[in-house]
């Protein structure tokens, strides 16, 4: 079948599928794990989860963390929005990183790696609204550094994309807008005015701090997912892209019109090494580089079209595309796009970006089903991709294929498990490594309907636990989360061995206090400055006197230096609420605006005497 | 009678074997290792510290677990009940014990030299002096800490006197105390005084 009367003939069935995807598939008998599997998740009080899993948040901008196989939610941390369990976005530093926005939308979070393995170090998540990409450090699960807005770039969908030895993470443009940033023009003037980016952030090999290295300009089309390369591929980098159409309105219609959209296919070493060449110009401060100038950059793939996920297996050999409106995975082969670059078979040039040929470098289309998204690995040979408006998961084999099986792809589809609904995303354990686990696959669904206690009309998602160890699939778990996991990553419990207390020793906040001796009040004009020491059941000072139109900076020390003796400080109707773990010092500052006496309180329990621990802030008129 | 003072000095004045000699360094050597190793251990443990906190006295300082950080829990915890900070700086002993087994070491070693009966006698006779003492001084120590409650504390419990050996339950609290290698070396060195003199008894050379 050629790829045109394929699409008409999937196109039918599509129509009748995305009509129908918001109900049960009709004939589709609902899947109830076996009792048995009850077994394989239950971890008993008081054991641990093998796994971490770290779920994006979506547009709570927060990530989750979870255990497998229990998929009890742990812990939350608070990356791109408020979150007063933590006191994150309360006290100044919190406050410095999250800047003039209030949200963020977590998609994609992608774990440092050396050596093409997990490194236990940091989880670099982006922020699909405002452009940003944060460090978290897993030695204490804070957010370290919010990197962004990243100039000449908007909607950074396409990242976290961590590449083999955490050089880079690799970020591309949702939306493509006129450039420079906060210049008009007509969106009906797309094609001419606007651009697209890919964007090199440099993560600094020992503190893990992300910078702009370098971008590359593309054009209009929107971005969408990515993956890094290694082995054969290494040192190179993939995006799918919706609306090669370039259309600025009603993309829904006007998007999809050609049977085809580009992948782009950037080698980041090669960008590397033009830019230190000298072959980038300055926009916004960051070398930019023009794929039309500077060959050997950037190159585009046609797949089919509106594509969404673009997955490097573990090999490095096999890039698997899925066009999510044709019913299919395309496994291009990097041997033959190096071929193909080397010979320069090339159908045009968009831009004077070369285009390769497709048929050229395509292995094969697996017909995996309707609404193929996104494809993980389990590092034996199989692929497993989402299938969103069938709601499953399939499980087919990765090339070499044998004659018989090249003639009939259907062939290498080996099973397929209904996922309950509407799947996006699916992980598996390090997938995205060169040594997956391949134990555990985690399907992150959109739609839970009806799953669950009812809550209303503002439903949670639904994250279902399938265990790949077998021939065939099978159903262990499933877990509600708040809006909404994108894609999540999955980590072995023992590569890392988080710390418990911030050391005493390695605090060196100059305002940090220990004893009560240390602790007081010091005033310079209207300026008031607290050194303030929380150990239980107290505050130390516990009255603090101000006049009206003070500022006011309260350090707080929590001296404790045993696990989990956290104490929190809330200042009654001052909107104000930080949290200090074990040897932690936060700093806050507001404007004593009003007169009268506002009590002040440990928020988060820490001890018998927890209610008892309090004080007043007295302000004279 | 004076037959009975003749024999006692006589065995007082009786040389000491080669073996004996031996067996007083063997105790110099448990004697020293034992100013250097943990004399007590002073365990708590509760729902919520399983792992328990624990305190290791030595002749010179008090070690506590978790890098010291048991210490200072225990001290937090104590405060609820009034209990007056437990510091290093408290425990006089542990300035001058190190130096009284400098002097039982010097005064062992003199023994194997001098190498009579009676040195060895005085020596065993001032060190289970010492020992005595020490003990005493460190249950009195923890009878004290037990005792002098403040009265403003957030809780008022009636004054207790934590065990010196074995187990008790504080109110969530399990205290278990026990003597640990340190002690068991005083006890060898102690032992070792003993045997050489018991080696000597009969007279030889």
């Amino acid at each position: 079948m050629t790829i045109p009367t394929r699409l008409v003939a999937a196109g039918g069935l599509l129509a009748a599928a995305l009509a129908a995807s918001a109900c049960n598939p009709p004939g589709r008998r609902v899947q109830v794990a076996d009792a048995s599997a009850a077994s394989k998740t239950y971890v008993a009080p008081g054991e641990k989860d093998q796994f971490y899993l770290f779920y994006s948040g979506g547009h709570s901008g927060q990530v989750y963390v979870a255990g497998i196989p229990s998929m009890r939610h742990i812990a939350t941390i608070p990356v791109f929005a408020r979150y007063p369990g933590t006191g994150y976005g309360y006290d100044e530093e919190s406050k410095r990183m999250l800047g003039a926005f209030t949200w963020g939308d977590v998609h994609h979070p992608g774990l440092s790696q050396t050596d093409g393995t997990y490194d236990g170090r940091w989880l670099f998540v982006n922020d699909n609204a405002n452009n940003r990409v944060a460090r978290i450090d897993l030695r204490d699960f804070k957010t370290k550094q919010i990197l962004g807005p990243i100039p000449n770039s908007s909607g950074n969908h396409g990242s976290s994309f961590v590449t083999e030895n955490s050089e880079y993470v690799l970020v591309a443009t949702r939306f493509s807008v006129p450039l420079p940033k906060g210049r008009y023009a007509d969106p009906a003037k797309y094609e001419a005015e606007f651009n697209g980016m890919v964007s090199g952030l440099k993560v600094e090999k020992d503190t893990g701090t992300l910078s702009v290295g370098w971008q590359v300009l593309t054009p209009p089309f929107n971005w969408d997912l990515g993956s890094t390369g290694k082995g054969p591929s290494s040192g190179w980098a993939f995006w799918t892209s919706y609306n090669s159409e370039m259309a600025s309105d009603a993309l829904e219609a006007n998007s999809t019109r050609l049977d085809r959209d580009y992948a782009a296919i950037v080698n980041w070493r090669a960008a590397e090494q033009a830019v230190k060449d000298g072959k980038a110009v300055l926009m916004a401060g960051v070398p930019v580089l023009d794929p039309a100038k500077v060959p050997g950059v950037m190159y585009l793939l046609p797949v089919p079209k509106s594509p969404h996920g673009i997955d490097t297996d573990p090999s490095g050999r096999w890039i698997v595309a899925s066009g999510k409106l044709q019913p299919v995975a395309s496994v291009f082969d990097f041997e033959k796009i190096k071929a193909a670059i080397d010979r320069k078979q090339f159908d045009k040039e968009v831009r004077g970006i070369p285009v390769l040929n497709y048929e050229a470098v395509l292995e094969g289309d697996v017909p995996v089903g309707l609404g193929p998204l996104h494809t993980q690995y389990d590092g034996k040979g199989n692929a497993y991709t989402s299938l969103y408006v069938e709601s499953s998961v399939a499980k087919w084999k990765l090339p070499p294929w044998s004659k018989e099986e090249r003639a009939d792809l259907n062939k290498v589809v080996v099973d397929k498990i209904a996922v309950h609904y509407n799947i996006g995303h699916l992980v598996i354990g390090a997938s995205d490594t060169k040594a997956p686990y391949g134990q555990y696959l985690v399907a992150m669904n959109k739609l839970s309907k009806g799953r669950h206690l009812s809550v209303g009309p503002s439903q949670p998602e639904s994250s279902q636990l399938i265990d790949i160890t077998g021939q065939k699939m099978s159903m262990l778990y499933e877990s509600f989360t708040e809006p909404e996991p994108h894609f999540a990553q999955i980590l072995k419990a023992d590569k890392i061995a988080p710390i418990e207390v911030y050391p005493k020793a390695e605090n060196h906040d100059p305002n940090a206090v220990w004893t009560a001796e240390q602790a007081g009040v010091t005033r310079t004009g209207n300026k008031v400055d607290v050194k303030m020491m929380s150990i239980r059941s107290r505050f130390v000072p516990d009255k603090l006197e101000v006049r009206v139109g003070d500022e006011v900076t309260i350090h707080v020390t929590n001296v404790e230096q045993t696990t989990d003796m956290i104490h929190g400080l809330g200042i009654v109707e001052h909107d104000l609420n930080v949290v200090m773990d074990p040897g932690e010092t936060k700093t806050v500052r507001f404007t004593a605006s009003k007169p009268g006496v506002f009590p002040f309180y440990c928020t988060n329990f820490c001890s018998a005497l927890h209610q008892e621990m309090q004080g007043y802030l007295a302000v004279k008129p | 009678m004076t037959a009975f003072l003749r024999a006692t000095t006589r065995f007082l004045d009786r040389p000491l074997s080669v073996a004996s000699r031996g067996l007083v360094l063997a105790g110099i050597v448990a004697l020293v290792a034992g100013a250097l190793l943990p004399l007590w251990r002073i365990q708590l443990v509760a729902p919520q510290y399983q792992e328990g906190l624990t305190l290791e006295m030595y002749t010179h300082k008090i070690a506590a677990g978790n890098g010291g950080q048991d210490l200072a829990e225990i001290n937090t915890l104590n405060h609820y009940i009034g209990m007056k900070p437990i510091a290093q700086a408290d425990f006089a002993e542990m300035t001058w014990m190190p130096f009284a087994i400098g002097v039982f070491a010097l005064l062992a070693l003199r023994a194997v030299v001098m190498g009579r009966i009676g040195h060895l006698v005085d020596l065993g006779v001032l060190f289970v002096y010492f020992g005595a003492f020490s003990l005493g001084t460190f249950a009195y120590r923890l009878w004290s800490y037990g005792h002098h409650l403040d009265a403003h504390a957030p809780m008022r419990v009636a004054p207790f006197t934590p065990v010196v050996i074995g187990s008790q339950q504080i109110a969530n609290f399990v205290q278990t105390s026990l003597p640990m290698a340190g002690t068991v070396c005083m006890g060898l060195f102690l032992a070792a005084l003993c045997g050489a003199i018991w080696l000597s008894r009969r007279e030889e050379l």
